[in-house]
């Protein structure tokens, strides 16, 4: 907890911090600081915005997050807001040090927003829009009953993901797929499902206005990170550290950056590959990086042979009862890493026909990127596209090397 | 716009209610979920052998939210050594969940909303008592003869009384603190003292122990003998009801293992639901193929016999054992049993015969005939034939299948039986 004294120390070292910051070329939007107790950031954190409204999904989210701070598992100590200005939440038990090096992670993240080509198309009052649409939710709960809206609202989270991240850019329909098809899937329900009422469209529409919000932080982790990562090194190393604040920096930062074995920490893998790039290519590369890359197009273009294998980088896969390297080559990683984060992690689904067979039903069309469905999951979705569209619904896809298709007639599933 | 570069604010946060109240949410929705899977919980086999209250998992598929994803668990994923990895290596064990998936990083994260490769079911933890509580929601005694006879009376005590004379080790100290105060405050004396209102530690009664070292604060003077208080006792007694449950099962060599678990997953629930409405609840065994024997648990559940059937054996040693030792004026009786339904054919009037004054003498008898539908083929013998015993006390259950023995309790404790 801070004291007061802590208080006005951390403004000052606020101060330098952003002074600092502004020094080294980084542009962020102003900056509001927010200390809260762990029950609201983690609330914070599993809703991703404080003004969001209400679901249960969100309240198991929060409960598994504070169930693993509350045992020591994990920790989160801030929570930072694409909005300008730009909010932060601290955790009020963060120490002085802590905060420090927080503050200077989150001028990174700032600076990642306003200036990341990803986020040039969101909407950076959010904060509000997201208030208004708790409000007409909780409005529709006590016209419509608190029940049938929640059931509603499963079923529109059920395919919130598959929106069209270009419409972010004025192209209002999204770029028309090669064959024609829709990727805005969640948008196209919305505006021509025959069965819906009004309140049923505007939720369908906020669940896509937030998704395309939120889409750009899922196709930036590992650079937004990195680069966060980046400056808190920088910035906190800049300032006067007593040897014990040293020691606590050193600490902290190898617990939020380390690698974790087996797994991908997107904080080391962006440092990592901002530093090697550092080096080869000065600090103005960076800044143009930070700009213009995704995700995708970062580890396409700058993860190298040679970084592969200082980081040790390698591919696995379940083999019978272990997890076993199958490949430790540059590319298999690369193109591994590309896959699982194309389309958000998400399966490419789009609209191919709305009346299929004549009869106004709904064909969805998967992508097969070599990645087959879960189809335990498709048997539990398709039924809520269902109550979404009114009317059957096929979804193509890939399983076993042939093409599937999966149908919900209302009552039943078949395939 | 406030165009500061920066503020720092602490807010109120207090009334931020929202991840609880969702969470409470969350919470109704689990349980929902496990009462929708009551039927194939009951009959679980880690619940019904349990020690204490043991936490359970229940894994409930129907609260990961559903959406289209990628079946990940055979899917390469790239992951991070600590150096010299080579191909062939093992990284780790696969556990069912392919949790070792990536994931996000375990210091901080957690910007985006549902970005984790989710689990492939939601495990919810509840204690068997959590679990009892949920499956006897709907469950009712049925029946209840009045006891004609006073119920059993048990003798208690309880402290309930304070007076002046007792046994030393039942001092009321506050009681024997607050009339020192009492008599000081209304003799005047209670104000500098020599010294502090303590009591002496062991409970010994501090009478008229003088403070020569103590300080001179408020205080209160010596406690005398007067007054002190002893708490006393008074005996009670109060009716206890108990129940009996005359567990009777064929353990002739066509009651396999299925057919014993089965049982078994009924008495454990009907005993512990009997023990929600009774302050004792018996369970006997009574064992039968041709003869009938009263055996103990381990032997019931476990031991088999080869031979024929003789289902009155059973019916009879129950008669018996409610005669000499749970008249039915004074205990409530229930009786359930369990069979294959192959009867020696010869036997089924006399079964019959035994059932019905056996269901006299009862709160309620259940038959449960226990098919598994693999066989192919049933004898049904002595369902038909208890089916003429036609009486609301008399409830017939066929048990198929793991997820029957929540409908048996049902059956033998539901609503309609309580009517």
């Amino acid at each position: 907890m801070l004291l007061e004294s802590d208080t006005q120390q951390l403004e000052q070292s606020v101060e330098q911090l952003t002074d600092a910051a502004i020094q080294h070329g980084l542009d962020f939007f102003p900056m509001r600081y927010q200390f809260c107790p762990s029950e609201v950031l983690y609330s914070i954190g599993a809703y991703g915005m404080p003004t969001r409204f209400s679901h249960w999904s969100f309240g198991k989210a929060y409960h598994r997050m504070k169930s693993e701070y509350d045992h020591g598992l994990s920790k989160i100590y801030e929570l930072v807001i694409n909005s300008n200005p730009c909010y932060a939440f601290l955790l009020d038990s963060n120490t002085l040090l802590q905060n420090k090096l927080i503050v200077a992670h989150v001028l990174g993240h700032s600076d990642f927003f306003k200036n990341n080509a990803m986020f040039g198309g969101t909407d950076r009052n959010m904060v509000d829009r997201m208030a208004v649409f708790a409000n007409r939710i909780e409005a529709f709960s006590q016209e419509y009953g608190m029940d049938e809206v929640e059931a509603f609202l499963d079923a529109g989270i059920a395919i919130q993901e598959h929106v069209d991240p270009y419409v972010r850019f004025g192209h209002v329909d999204g770029f028309r797929e090669t064959d024609g098809s829709i990727k805005d899937v969640i948008g196209y329900i919305a505006t021509h499902s025959r069965y819906l009422e009004e309140w049923q469209r505007e939720i369908l529409h906020m669940l896509r206005a937030e998704m395309l919000y939120f889409w750009p932080q899922m196709e930036t982790k590992i650079m937004n990170e990195g680069w966060a990562s980046y400056w808190h090194l920088k910035l906190v190393r800049e300032l006067e550290l007593s040897d014990s604040e040293i020691v606590e920096f050193a600490k902290m930062n190898a617990g939020v950056i380390q690698p974790t074995p087996g797994r991908i920490n997107p904080y080391y893998l962006g440092l990592m590959m901002l530093r090697h790039i550092e080096r080869k290519e000065g600090i103005e590369a960076l800044f143009e990086i930070r700009e213009v890359e995704s995700d995708v197009s970062f580890i396409r273009n700058y993860l190298t042979r040679e970084l592969a294998e200082d980081m040790d980088l390698f591919v696995y896969q379940k083999q019978q009862q272990v997890y076993r390297v199958t490949a430790n080559d540059v590319n298999e990683v690369k193109e591994q890493l590309i896959r699982s984060r194309t389309n958000g992690g998400f399966p490419y689904i789009t609209v191919r026909d709305d009346d299929l067979h004549g009869r106004g039903e709904l064909l969805l069309h998967n992508r097969f990127d070599g990645m087959e469905l879960d189809r335990k999951y498709v048997e539990r979705t398709l039924p809520l596209v269902f109550k979404l569209w009114g009317r059957s619904v096929h979804l193509e896809t890939m399983a076993g090397g042939k093409t599937v298709t999966y149908v919900y007639d209302g009552k039943q599933l078949v395939s | 716009m406030d165009n500061r570069s920066f503020i720092i604010a602490r807010d109120d946060w207090s009334l931020h209610r929202k991840g609880e109240i969702d969470q409470e949410r969350h919470k109704r929705k689990v349980k929902e979920a496990i009462r929708e899977n009551l039927a194939d919980l009951v009959s679980e086999e880690s619940i019904i052998m349990p020690q204490g209250d043991k936490i359970i998992k229940v894994p409930i598929r129907s609260l990961d939210e559903p959406r289209f994803r990628y079946n990940t668990s055979d899917e390469p994923q790239v992951g991070q050594g600590q150096g010299g990895t080579q191909v062939g290596d093992v990284v780790g064990q696969a556990d069912g969940n392919g949790q070792s998936a990536a994931g996000t990083g375990p210091g901080k994260g957690g910007r985006e909303a549902g970005e984790q490769p989710g689990i492939d079911y939601y495990e919810a933890e509840l204690t068997v008592d959590e679990l009892a509580e949920l499956v006897f929601e709907d469950l009712k005694l049925p029946h209840l003869k009045p006891k004609t006879a006073q119920e059993m009376l048990v003798d208690d005590i309880r402290f309930n009384d304070v007076r002046k004379q007792g046994m030393v080790s039942n001092i009321d100290k506050r009681r024997t603190l607050f009339e020192a105060i009492k008599r000081q405050a209304l003799g005047g004396s209670l104000h500098g003292g020599a010294y502090p209102a303590a009591m002496q530690q062991g409970g010994g009664i501090p009478v008229g122990i003088p403070g020569p070292d103590t300080a001179p604060a408020p205080v209160l003077g010596p406690i005398i003998g007067d007054d002190v208080r002893y708490k006393t006792w008074e005996d009670i007694h109060k009716p206890q009801s108990s129940a009996v449950v005359l567990a009777m099962m064929d353990t002739s060599g066509s009651m396999g293992t299925f057919e014993k678990y089965i049982a078994r997953s009924f008495f454990f629930w009907m005993v512990r639901f009997l023990r929600t409405r009774y302050e004792n609840v018996n369970i006997r065994f009574l064992a039968h193929t041709t003869e009938a024997k009263e055996v103990d648990e381990e032997a019931f559940f476990h031991k088999g016999e080869s031979g024929g059937t003789r289902c009155s054996s059973v019916y009879e040693l129950a008669l018996q054992m409610i005669e000499k030792e749970y008249p039915p004026s004074s205990f409530n009786t229930y009786a359930f049993h369990f069979s294959d339904g192959d009867n020696l054919s010869s036997d089924n009037p006399e079964t019959m015969r035994l059932a019905r004054t056996l269901l006299e003498q009862v709160n309620m008898l259940g038959y449960g005939e226990i098919r598994q539908r693999t066989y192919g083929y049933s004898s049904k013998q002595l369902w038909d034939v208890l089916k003429r015993l036609e009486s609301p006390t008399f409830v017939q259950a066929l048990l198929e299948q793991k997820e029957d023995v929540f409908k048996t309790l049902k059956a033998f404790f539901g609503d309609e039986m309580a009517s």
